[in-house]
């Protein structure tokens, strides 16, 4: 089974790291303390990217290592492909009028 | 009690390479130097694209960190390659060298009368300095005198979970047993900052994490005053396919690599570490060249240096151990890559076990063996992080 991982128990995204994964396929996704639980993958996902692991409402955090990472530019379900399609950096944003 | 065999430096110090380094006060003094390095063996140059036609505070530094890359411990002796009407110091950078106990020499390009004669009594000087430092045979110094810098670049989703946590836990060791060990890359601690803050000496209110949350905010606000959107730029094209998804997420996974340690304080790009011990910041940018050269012109002997996509470039004066997260990458570039942490990612060896493999590689390294950087001859570029336009 192709193996995701989970960095802090608050993240809401898991690290895949298997090649050749596909929408529809399942992954197990393992944290630190050696829990995991299967997830079926929304999206094709590449190599050393994400999926959420929970459901994440447009505008809320987007949590790795325990930290923001960014806002869910839109709704993202359960097992969906993350990456900058569907979440943005909210930092070094020159083009955001309060910066 | 860990050691390793180094130079002794008249100043204590200990270098890890006995270089004769060339170093052009001035870009327009660079062919001139670049012609002495091909013919004297034993030589390397710090070909930059600095020192005339600046504001005076980067002509300054530019002045600064010149000297005291001639001054890093892994440099014997160095030669000075002055064009004549630049806008550097190249008097005090030779009187730097000298007083931190070297054998320097200096060639005046206009003076001597143009390019040929110059290059011919460069390549003397040089010779001579070669001879004289060739000689100098390794002691046993201890760990206690290493200063380690530490960098990842072409990072991927890998780096954060693999080869930054085995730099961090090598970090912590060299720490614990009194050496010096400094990161930087100040845009990278964007959406990580309070995490190093709170981990400064005194607390996140206190001088060091005040000036942790200061760097940033000025690194910040210089990315943001062209009005533009840094995700142009950071996370790179290369990071983004890797899977990094934003700066928050790239900062976060690059802060990791500089371990658990308290934070001693913050130096600015052109200060030295001189017998200060523990952790310490760089307020230098990601981009290779310029942080390379900054951790060069801190003292540092060696750099390590992780990385998820894969990158090969070096330090002319500093050997770089490249740590690779991603297996996929360390198959593919292992003659690039010094230790392959993507085995932490496949579940076949622990951080510890692979930080203890990094620490023993870095024991060697800084006593005489080649780097793969090194032995490949791919170590050239370098430059200096200046703040003001070219003028």
């Amino acid at each position: 089974m192709a193996l995701a991982l989970k960095v802090d128990e608050k993240d809401n995204v898991a690290t895949v790291f298997e090649n050749g994964i596909v929408s529809g396929m399942t992954v197990t996704v393992r944290d630190k303390a050696g829990r995991s639980e299967d997830i079926k993958v929304i999206g094709d996902v590449p190599y050393g990217h994400k999926i959420a692991v929970k459901d994440i409402e447009a505008g809320a955090p987007v949590i790795k290592y325990g930290e923001s990472i960014g806002a869910a530019s839109r709704d993202i379900a359960r097992g969906e492909y993350v990456h900058v399609h569907n979440m943005v950096a909210m930092r070094g944003r020159g083009d955001l009028a309060e910066g | 009690m860990y050691t390793f065999q180094g130079y002794k430096r008249e100043n204590g110090k200990y270098g890890a390479r006995n270089l004769v380094a060339v170093i052009p006060s001035v870009i327009c003094a660079n062919d001139v130097g670049q012609a002495i390095c091909r013919q004297v063996q034993g030589t390397i140059g710090y070909f930059h694209h600095q020192g005339c036609c600046q504001l005076p505070l980067d002509l300054k530094r530019v002045t600064d960190v010149l000297s005291n890359l001639g001054q890093s411990p892994n440099v014997g002796a160095a030669l000075v390659v002055s064009l004549g009407c630049e806008g550097t110091d190249h008097e005090r950078i030779v009187e730097e060298i000298r007083a931190s106990g070297k054998p320097v020499e200096i060639i005046r390009i206009q003076e001597l009368g143009g390019t040929s004669r110059a290059i011919q009594a460069g390549i003397d000087a040089a010779q001579r300095l070669v001879l004289q430092i060739s000689g100098q045979q390794r002691v046993t110094a201890d760990i206690s005198e290493l200063v380690m810098s530490i960098k990842c670049g072409a990072s991927d989703t890998t780096s954060g979970m693999a080869s930054n946590c085995v730099i961090g836990y090598v970090a912590d060791k060299l720490v614990d047993l009194g050496a010096t060990v400094v990161f930087g890359e100040t845009t990278e601690f964007l959406g990580g900052e309070h995490i190093l803050a709170r981990r400064a000496v005194g607390g996140e209110n206190g001088p060091v994490g005040r000036r942790i949350y200061q760097i940033v905010d000025e690194m910040e606000k210089r990315a943001m005053s062209i009005g533009e959107d840094m995700r142009g730029g950071q996370p790179t094209p290369g990071n983004i396919a890797g899977g990094l998804s934003s700066i928050e997420e790239k900062s976060l996974g690059a802060i990791v690599k500089s371990g658990h340690r308290p934070i001693q304080g913050v130096l600015d790009y052109c200060e030295r570490v001189d017998g200060q011990k523990g952790l310490w910041i760089k307020d230098a940018p990601g981009r290779e060249p310029e942080i390379l050269t900054g951790m060069a012109a801190t003292g540092a002997q060696c750099m390590m240096f992780s990385t998820g996509r894969g990158a090969p470039q070096g330090f002319p004066s500093m050997p770089v151990i490249k740590i690779c997260g991603n297996p996929n990458t360390y198959e593919r570039m292992q003659h690039d890559m010094d230790l392959n942490a993507g085995r932490i990612i496949l579940g076949e060896k622990s951080i510890e076990e692979v930080g203890e493999e990094a620490f023993a590689l870095l024991l060697e390294v800084l006593s005489g063996r080649m780097t793969k950087n090194e032995a490949l001859g791919y170590y050239g570029s370098m430059d200096i992080f200046c703040l003001g336009p070219v003028i």
